[in-house]
Protein backbone atom coordinates (compact mmCIF):
# COMPACT_ATOMS: atom_id res chain seq x y z
CA UNK A 1 0.00 0.00 0.00
CA UNK A 2 1.26 3.46 -0.77
CA UNK A 3 0.26 6.71 1.21
CA UNK A 4 0.78 9.36 -1.72
CA UNK A 5 0.25 12.39 0.72
CA UNK A 6 3.12 11.12 3.04
CA UNK A 7 5.38 8.62 0.52
CA UNK A 8 5.73 6.28 2.97
CA UNK A 9 3.92 2.70 2.88
CA UNK A 10 2.09 0.76 4.89
CA UNK A 11 1.57 -3.17 5.61
CA UNK A 12 -1.68 -4.53 6.56
CA UNK A 13 -2.38 -7.94 7.56
CA UNK A 14 -5.99 -8.91 9.00
CA UNK A 15 -7.80 -11.69 9.96
CA UNK A 16 -10.85 -12.76 11.52
CA UNK A 17 -10.78 -15.37 15.00
CA UNK A 18 -13.42 -16.82 16.88
CA UNK A 19 -13.33 -15.09 19.79
CA UNK A 20 -14.45 -11.83 21.44
CA UNK A 21 -12.78 -8.56 21.09
CA UNK A 22 -12.64 -8.43 24.87
CA UNK A 23 -10.36 -11.40 24.53
CA UNK A 24 -8.51 -10.17 21.90
CA UNK A 25 -7.42 -7.17 23.84
CA UNK A 26 -6.51 -9.08 26.61
CA UNK A 27 -3.57 -10.92 24.62
CA UNK A 28 -2.90 -7.52 22.82
CA UNK A 29 -2.28 -5.76 26.19
CA UNK A 30 -1.19 -8.39 28.76
CA UNK A 31 2.56 -8.40 28.83
CA UNK A 32 2.78 -12.21 30.16
CA UNK A 33 0.06 -12.76 27.16
CA UNK A 34 2.45 -10.49 24.22
CA UNK A 35 5.30 -12.61 25.13
CA UNK A 36 3.56 -15.57 23.99
CA UNK A 37 2.97 -14.18 20.75
CA UNK A 38 5.18 -11.94 19.96
CA UNK A 39 8.50 -11.40 22.58
CA UNK A 40 8.70 -10.81 25.92
CA UNK A 41 8.28 -7.01 26.63
CA UNK A 42 7.02 -4.80 29.15
CA UNK A 43 4.31 -3.37 28.10
CA UNK A 44 1.87 -1.55 29.73
CA UNK A 45 -1.35 0.28 27.94
CA UNK A 46 -0.60 3.72 28.73
CA UNK A 47 -0.31 6.67 26.41
CA UNK A 48 3.11 7.69 26.33
CA UNK A 49 4.95 4.11 28.33
CA UNK A 50 8.11 3.15 26.20
CA UNK A 51 8.68 -0.25 25.96
CA UNK A 52 11.44 -2.34 24.62
CA UNK A 53 11.20 -5.63 21.92
CA UNK A 54 14.38 -7.96 21.65
CA UNK A 55 14.14 -9.55 18.91
CA UNK A 56 17.32 -11.50 17.64
CA UNK A 57 17.75 -9.15 14.85
CA UNK A 58 17.81 -6.51 16.67
CA UNK A 59 15.91 -4.69 19.48
CA UNK A 60 12.66 -3.12 18.60
CA UNK A 61 11.92 0.37 20.90
CA UNK A 62 8.24 1.08 21.21
CA UNK A 63 6.01 3.93 22.55
CA UNK A 64 2.30 3.56 23.03
CA UNK A 65 0.60 6.18 21.23
CA UNK A 66 -3.33 5.17 21.53
CA UNK A 67 -5.05 2.88 23.85
CA UNK A 68 -9.06 3.04 23.36
CA UNK A 69 -9.89 -0.37 25.34
CA UNK A 70 -11.16 -3.33 22.98
CA UNK A 71 -10.84 -0.87 19.61
CA UNK A 72 -7.48 0.60 19.15
CA UNK A 73 -4.04 0.22 20.20
CA UNK A 74 -0.83 1.95 18.53
CA UNK A 75 2.27 1.98 19.32
CA UNK A 76 5.20 2.86 17.44
CA UNK A 77 7.90 0.20 15.98
CA UNK A 78 11.24 1.33 15.40
CA UNK A 79 15.03 1.14 15.48
CA UNK A 80 17.90 3.50 14.74
CA UNK A 81 16.83 3.26 10.99
CA UNK A 82 13.45 2.40 10.99
CA UNK A 83 10.46 4.66 12.27
CA UNK A 84 7.10 2.98 12.02
CA UNK A 85 3.75 2.60 13.82
CA UNK A 86 2.13 -0.60 14.63
CA UNK A 87 -1.83 -0.09 14.83
CA UNK A 88 -4.64 -2.77 16.28
CA UNK A 89 -7.71 -2.34 15.14
CA UNK A 90 -9.95 -5.04 16.52
CA UNK A 91 -13.85 -4.54 15.21
CA UNK A 92 -16.53 -7.43 16.60
CA UNK A 93 -18.35 -9.62 13.51
CA UNK A 94 -20.58 -12.35 14.39
CA UNK A 95 -18.22 -14.70 14.91
CA UNK A 96 -16.32 -13.00 16.72
CA UNK A 97 -13.23 -10.19 15.62
CA UNK A 98 -11.89 -9.07 13.00
CA UNK A 99 -8.64 -8.04 13.87
CA UNK A 100 -6.16 -5.96 11.34
CA UNK A 101 -2.95 -4.79 11.71
CA UNK A 102 -1.41 -1.98 9.92
CA UNK A 103 2.24 -0.97 9.92
CA UNK A 104 2.65 2.08 8.75
CA UNK A 105 5.25 4.49 7.74
CA UNK A 106 7.68 2.36 5.81
CA UNK A 107 9.68 5.12 4.08
CA UNK A 108 10.76 4.37 0.14
CA UNK A 109 13.74 2.26 -1.07
CA UNK A 110 14.23 0.77 2.53
CA UNK A 111 14.66 -2.82 1.97
CA UNK A 112 17.26 -2.46 4.08
CA UNK A 113 15.01 -3.02 6.90
CA UNK A 114 15.78 -6.64 7.11
CA UNK A 115 19.22 -6.74 8.41
CA UNK A 116 20.02 -3.24 6.90
CA UNK A 117 21.55 -2.59 10.15
CA UNK A 118 24.80 -4.56 8.92
CA UNK A 119 27.61 -2.91 7.96
CA UNK A 120 27.84 -2.24 3.76
CA UNK A 121 23.75 -3.56 3.11
CA UNK A 122 22.33 0.13 2.31
CA UNK A 123 25.26 0.93 -0.05
CA UNK A 124 24.85 -2.42 -2.02
CA UNK A 125 21.18 -2.85 -1.48
CA UNK A 126 21.43 0.91 -3.66
CA UNK A 127 23.67 -0.38 -6.33
CA UNK A 128 21.59 -3.25 -6.54
CA UNK A 129 18.55 -1.50 -7.32
CA UNK A 130 20.56 0.59 -9.78
CA UNK A 131 21.03 -2.77 -11.51
CA UNK A 132 17.70 -3.90 -11.46
CA UNK A 133 16.50 -0.71 -12.99
CA UNK A 134 18.27 -0.53 -15.41
CA UNK A 135 17.93 -4.71 -16.22
CA UNK A 136 14.00 -3.98 -17.02
CA UNK B 1 12.99 -9.78 8.72
CA UNK B 2 13.78 -13.07 11.22
CA UNK B 3 15.28 -15.90 10.03
CA UNK B 4 14.90 -14.68 6.00
CA UNK B 5 16.93 -16.80 3.63
CA UNK B 6 19.91 -16.96 6.17
CA UNK B 7 22.30 -18.23 3.39
CA UNK B 8 21.47 -15.76 1.37
CA UNK B 9 22.32 -13.00 3.62
CA UNK B 10 25.49 -15.05 4.56
CA UNK B 11 26.48 -15.42 0.59
CA UNK B 12 26.23 -11.79 0.18
CA UNK B 13 27.74 -10.89 3.55
CA UNK B 14 31.59 -10.73 2.05
CA UNK B 15 32.47 -7.90 0.00
CA UNK B 16 34.31 -10.29 -2.26
CA UNK B 17 31.89 -12.36 -3.03
CA UNK B 18 29.11 -9.31 -3.26
CA UNK B 19 32.22 -7.64 -5.94
CA UNK B 20 31.86 -10.71 -7.60
CA UNK B 21 28.01 -10.66 -8.14
CA UNK B 22 27.82 -7.20 -9.01
CA UNK B 23 30.35 -7.80 -11.62
CA UNK B 24 27.81 -10.51 -13.18
CA UNK B 25 25.03 -8.41 -12.80
CA UNK B 26 26.73 -5.14 -14.57
CA UNK B 27 28.57 -7.12 -17.47
CA UNK B 28 26.20 -10.15 -17.72
CA UNK B 29 27.72 -13.88 -18.39
CA UNK B 30 31.63 -14.32 -17.55
CA UNK B 31 34.26 -17.30 -17.16
CA UNK B 32 36.16 -17.75 -14.71
CA UNK B 33 39.34 -16.37 -16.22
CA UNK B 34 37.37 -13.12 -16.79
CA UNK B 35 35.82 -12.48 -13.33
CA UNK B 36 39.60 -13.40 -12.01
CA UNK B 37 41.12 -10.51 -13.47
CA UNK B 38 38.89 -8.66 -12.01
CA UNK B 39 38.60 -9.88 -8.40
CA UNK B 40 42.32 -8.95 -7.20
CA UNK B 41 42.07 -12.71 -5.56
CA UNK B 42 43.18 -16.17 -7.43
CA UNK B 43 41.41 -18.03 -9.50
CA UNK B 44 40.58 -20.96 -7.05
CA UNK B 45 39.20 -18.42 -4.75
CA UNK B 46 37.07 -17.04 -7.02
CA UNK B 47 35.76 -20.47 -8.23
CA UNK B 48 35.42 -20.79 -4.36
CA UNK B 49 33.43 -17.55 -4.32
CA UNK B 50 31.23 -18.84 -7.35
CA UNK B 51 30.79 -22.08 -5.92
CA UNK B 52 28.93 -20.68 -2.40
CA UNK B 53 27.19 -17.89 -4.39
CA UNK B 54 25.82 -20.82 -6.84
CA UNK B 55 24.84 -22.65 -3.48
CA UNK B 56 22.75 -19.72 -2.52
CA UNK B 57 20.99 -19.82 -6.36
CA UNK B 58 22.61 -15.73 -6.74
CA UNK B 59 24.45 -17.96 -9.75
CA UNK B 60 24.02 -19.95 -12.22
CA UNK B 61 26.46 -21.92 -15.01
CA UNK B 62 26.54 -22.86 -18.53
CA UNK B 63 29.27 -24.93 -20.13
CA UNK B 64 30.31 -24.17 -23.58
CA UNK B 65 33.08 -26.60 -25.19
CA UNK B 66 35.77 -26.24 -22.35
CA UNK B 67 34.88 -23.52 -20.80
CA UNK B 68 32.06 -22.30 -18.14
CA UNK B 69 29.38 -18.94 -18.25
CA UNK B 70 28.79 -18.14 -14.99
CA UNK B 71 25.35 -15.68 -14.84
CA UNK B 72 23.77 -13.65 -12.06
CA UNK B 73 19.98 -14.98 -10.98
CA UNK B 74 18.39 -12.13 -10.30
CA UNK B 75 15.71 -13.56 -9.32
CA UNK B 76 16.84 -14.98 -6.24
CA UNK B 77 17.09 -11.22 -4.95
CA UNK B 78 13.51 -11.60 -4.71
CA UNK B 79 12.52 -11.92 -1.18
CA UNK B 80 15.46 -9.39 0.14
CA UNK B 81 14.03 -6.75 -1.98
CA UNK B 82 10.30 -7.90 -1.45
CA UNK B 83 10.25 -6.55 2.17
CA UNK B 84 6.45 -5.72 2.49
CA UNK B 85 6.30 -9.53 1.53
CA UNK B 86 8.45 -9.97 4.52
CA UNK B 87 7.01 -8.18 6.87
CA UNK B 88 3.47 -9.24 5.93
CA UNK B 89 4.53 -13.00 6.28
CA UNK B 90 6.59 -11.97 9.60
CA UNK B 91 2.88 -10.76 11.19
CA UNK B 92 1.10 -13.49 9.76
CA UNK B 93 2.97 -15.66 12.10
CA UNK B 94 1.99 -13.54 14.97
CA UNK B 95 -1.34 -13.65 14.01
CA UNK B 96 -0.89 -17.60 13.51
CA UNK B 97 1.12 -17.40 17.29
CA UNK B 98 -2.10 -14.87 18.58
CA UNK B 99 -4.80 -16.95 17.27
CA UNK B 100 -3.12 -19.99 18.85
CA UNK B 101 -2.97 -18.38 22.76
CA UNK B 102 -6.16 -17.43 22.25
CA UNK B 103 -7.46 -20.91 22.15
CA UNK B 104 -5.24 -21.56 25.39
CA UNK B 105 -6.66 -18.83 27.33
CA UNK B 106 -9.53 -18.95 29.43
CA UNK B 107 -12.91 -17.53 28.76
Amino acid sequence: MTDTATETQSVVVEREVSFPPEKVWRALTQPHLIEEWLMKNDFQPKVGHRFALSFDWGPIDCEVLKVEPHKVLSYTWGDHELQTVVTWTPTPTRRGTHLLMEQSGFRPGQPRYFHGAKAGWPRFLEALEQVLAKTN
Amino acid sequence: MPQPHDALFRTLADPTRRAIFEQLCREGDQTVAAITARAGISQPGVSKHLRLLKQAGLVGDRHEGRQTHYSARLDALGPLIDWTHQMASFWERRFDDLEDLLKRMDQ
